[in-house]
């Protein structure tokens, strides 16, 4: 079977055509618009595209998962009308989703065999009986017993196969997140698939994960297999791929070689013009403290210390970047800070002003602005419009609030605001007055961005502000948030990204477990020695032990 | 072993009969609501279901003089009524509270008038041939056991199989596996290659069957005979024994005998003709059900089935 040069003489073939494909969805959003898509049996092909652009949709259709309003498809040279994602996985079209369509509950070998269950009488009778198959008793197969364990061999042989490693009988949820889509993996292989679709395989991945990840991927290449990398960042296409096509808005910008091209000229297709990779800041020098933080202790949701007694300050016209490994308190620190969650020691003081354990609304109201790390959960009521989550939060007060005792919405009040917001930070919509699900991660954490600035804040608190968001949307909120040192307010960004803190901090406060373990100048230190102080090691010249 | 009889011990064998009669419409119709929500399906018209299940068993028994014909035709109707609940919720992904209430709703009124259209009765009906009852001969005359096991309805026994069988169907087969995915996670079921819809309608007809099985037990082998809304909420408390049993076949079963056991008890109590218990017989009568809401409120360890109570719409976001 390890006939390597088979793969080269077939180059030229397509695996999958799709021609001139348009989808509208019921929102009336036109997510495809006439897409012509040659993908070539045996190569690697990078679906490039900011979060919106299409891309997953485009793969949804090709996988059967959702319909097309026009345009044609053909796989392995045949046209094919795809009704549901059976029609393509028996054409070999395999599919991990971004987010992974996996029961937690069930076990790994449940949840590969879903929909294509082996039954124990078939495999232990049809010896016996000659002709007789499953497919004779039609229906009833439904209820006879599954051979899981025949089930659970194949599944081990698979990964040994393809160098991964996996137990068949653990649940999926006691799984970490690269085991998850290993499993994802898996499902599509013990489909026999050789068309490989892969939606944002890295994004929830650690770095060492993305490596293995790209062991695995090329020994399919060499197997022959034809992988399509759903992507929105620059890197993996360039490593990874053959061939890279860039969506933009729907339409497809175009085909490139890898050899042929330039992150930078990825960047310029994808966002539609030339994408600034460093922020511009210039120096400014701080003013009076904003934010005063005294050997704050926090318990987090378990009852354990997170925060074991942390003080900083945060000035006017200064960003103070708080860097470390997620789950070392910082979090709870940001909590602790606005109010979602009371301190049990410490002192929190904002223009002088002790608002410890007070409640988010006075926190609010002393000029505190908070971005939160989750903004599906903490930063917008999904279900709201545009309009409602524009105005959370300042809904009971003046202007918003009208007539006696401000017991009624201003509504034309509020969404003349919102169309003012939409324009000023260029969110995406079709209407303020439809549903904030609706929106991209990138437009959604636009929305919450507008809305806690348009409070006109002293001190700004961003927890992971472009967490998940495309090239565009991050540039942005970086701009944002140096806009507004520029204009002297205090910002305290926390965020896991490194390259994030070390571009726009002022001042970079390390935390682990639970304590700041340093604060640096970003002139006075390295990414390497950042990095360190990050895993918990000891630097010449840090601050207090432990 | 054989001598003087303690009232104390045949007490304790009618207790553990009582017991077991009682938990097994409460247990099928459990059964029923779990395979229904395990699929993703709320099913609160279990209660309507159990009562055209009783209904329909009395009736057939009462024309055709066979309870067996009975039985099936009662599980036949609540199988049948599901599917009126499965079209309104799987097909049309109608809102499942109000279809499964508008089941319980149509049952009670169709139930009460074909009462009067049948039997010409307000309140119940003729007694109508029931399922004869086992006698386990050998054991008739030992103490306790005889009492408890001597005389016994094969469909309690039956109740016991039903319980594997649903553990077998839910935990060892294709179509079990698929119940299972579409309750946690429909979508992924459908990336699958499986036909959600198929799977959630062919549970929810299954959990009407349970249900139509309980009820037809109370008419036909309990009692005797039909008598108006004579389900009288057990279909909420067999809901109840579902969410206490941790929505599993095991978990119906205890919680059924449990909550039968309540029952089972304080109609003991009422035998016992002690007379100051007898003065405060509906306190009696009001403590199962005070248990219920006690033992529910007190139980942190339930966790349903993510998906429950939610439509499977295929286009709705990308």
């Amino acid at each position: 079977m390890a006939e390597s040069s088979v793969s080269l003489d077939t180059t030229s073939r397509n695996a999958v055509e799709l021609i001139g494909i348009c989808k509208t969805f019921p929102g009336g959003v036109h997510a495809n618009k006439n897409i012509t898509l040659r993908i070539r049996e045996g190569e690697v092909h990078g679906l490039l595209g900011e979060n919106g652009a299409g891309k997953t949709t485009l793969m949804n259709i090709l996988y059967g998962l959702l319909t097309k309003d026009a345009g044609r498809i053909i796989i392995k040279g045949e046209e094919v009308e795809l009704q549901s994602p059976q029609d393509a996985i028996v054409r070999g079209v395999g599919m991990v989703h971004q987010h992974f369509k996996l029961i937690p509950p069930l076990t790994v070998a449940e949840n590969v065999v879903l929909g294509l269950e082996p039954i124990l009488v078939s495999t232990k009778m049809e010896s016996h009986l000659g002709g007789w198959s499953v497919k004779s008793v039609g229906v009833l197969s439904q209820i006879l017993p599954v051979d899981l364990s025949a089930a659970e061999k194949r599944i081990v042989a698979i990964a040994e196969e393809n160098g991964m490693n996996i137990d068949p009988k653990s649940k999926v949820m006691d799984l970490s997140v690269g085991q998850q889509q290993r499993v994802e993996v898996i499902k599509t292989l013990y489909r026999a698939a050789d068309i490989l679709i892969l939606d944002e395989p890295t994004s929830v991945l650690t770095p060492q994960e993305v490596d293995e990840l790209f062991v695995t991927l090329s020994k399919f290449k060499e197997q022959g297999k034809t992988i399509v990398l759903i992507t929105h960042k620059l890197r993996e296409p360039m490593i990874l791929c053959d061939r890279i096509s860039v969506l933009r808005d729907g339409e497809l910008v175009g085909t490139v070689n890898r050899e042929d091209t330039s992150p930078e000229q990825l960047a310029r297709m994808m966002v539609g013009r030339s994408v600034s990779f460093t922020v511009e800041k210039p120096p400014k020098e701080p003013g009076s403290k904003v934010l005063s933080v005294t050997d704050l202790v926090v318990y987090n949701a378990q009852g354990l210390v997170a925060v074991k007694g942390v003080s900083f300050d945060v000035h006017e016209g200064e960003i103070l970047g708080i860097a470390g490994v997620e789950g070392n308190g910082q979090t709870e620190l940001v909590e602790g800070i606005v109010g979602l969650r009371k301190p049990k020691n410490g002192q929190v003081l904002v223009n002088g002003k002790d608002l410890t354990g007070k409640s988010p609304r006075k926190v609010r109201n002393a000029g505190v602005s908070h971005i939160p790390e989750d903004r599906h959960k903490k930063g917008l009521v999904l279900p709201f419009t545009i309009q409602e989550n524009l105005v959370l939060g300042r809904h009971a007060d003046v202007p918003f609030a009208t007539g006696p005792r401000r017991m009624l919405l201003n509504l034309q009040e509020s969404r003349r605001v919102s169309k003012d917001l939409v324009q000023t930070y260029s969110i995406k919509v079709s209407d303020v007055s439809s549903s904030a699900q609706t929106l991209s991660g990138g437009n959604q954490q636009k929305v919450v961005v507008a809305r806690e600035l348009a409070a006109q804040p002293k001190l700004l608190i961003a927890a992971q502000p472009t967490r998940g968001l495309d090239v565009g949307a991050t540039e942005f909120i970086h701009q944002v948030l140096v806009g507004m040192r520029n204009a002297g307010l205090g910002v305290l960004l926390v965020s896991a990204e490194l390259d994030e803190i070390v571009n726009l901090s002022d001042r970079i406060a390390v935390m682990f477990g639970g304590k700041i373990v340093a604060i640096r100048k970003p002139s006075d230190t390295t990414v390497e020695e950042l990095g360190l102080l990050m895993a918990g090691h000891e630097v010449a010249g840090g601050s207090d032990e432990r | 072993m054989m001598q003087a009889i303690d009232p104390n011990l045949l007490l304790l064998g009618w207790l553990i009969r009582s017991t077991l009669e009682m938990s097994t419409p409460l247990v099928l119709a459990a059964l029923g609501g779990m395979f229904s929500e395990k699929s993703g399906i709320v099913n609160i018209g279990l209660e309507g279901m159990m009562l055209m299940g009783a209904f329909t068993a009395a009736a057939v028994s009462w024309y055709t003089g066979n309870p067996w014909l009975g039985l099936l035709g009662g599980i036949a109707s609540g199988g049948l009524l599901a599917v009126v609940h499965a079209v309104a919720c799987v097909t049309f992904k109608g809102n499942q509270i109000v279809s499964g209430t508008g089941v319980i709703l149509f049952a009670s009124g169709f139930t009460t008038v074909m009462l009067k259209v049948v039997w010409n009765a307000q309140g119940a009906s003729d007694p109508v041939t029931k399922i004869p009852d086992v006698y386990i001969n050998p054991i008739k005359d030992v103490p306790i056991l005889g009492t408890a096991f001597g005389q016994m309805s094969p469909i309690v026994y039956l109740m016991f199989v039903m319980v594997a069988l649903s553990y077998y169907v839910l935990y060892r087969t294709p179509f079990g596996l698929r119940v299972r995915a579409s309750g946690e996670d429909p979508s992924t079921l459908d990336t699958a290659g499986v036909n959600v819809d198929h799977v959630r309608f062919v549970a929810v007809v299954i959990s009407g069957c349970l249900a139509g099985f309980g009820g037809s037990y109370l008419s036909i082998s309990f009692l005797g005979f039909f008598g108006k809304l004579m389900t009288g909420g057990q279909g909420f408390i067999a809901l109840a024994a579902l969410i206490f049993g941790n929505w599993t076949p095991i978990g119906c079963l205890l919680a059924g005998v449990f909550f039968g056991f309540l029952n089972g008890f304080q109609n003991t109590i009422q035998i016992l003709n002690v007379p100051e218990l007898q003065l405060y017989l509906n306190f009696v009568k009001m403590l199962p059900y005070v248990l219920v809401v006690v033992a529910l409120a007190g139980i942190r360890k339930s966790i349903p089935p993510k998906a429950v109570g939610t439509a499977y719409e295929k286009e709705a976001k990308a």
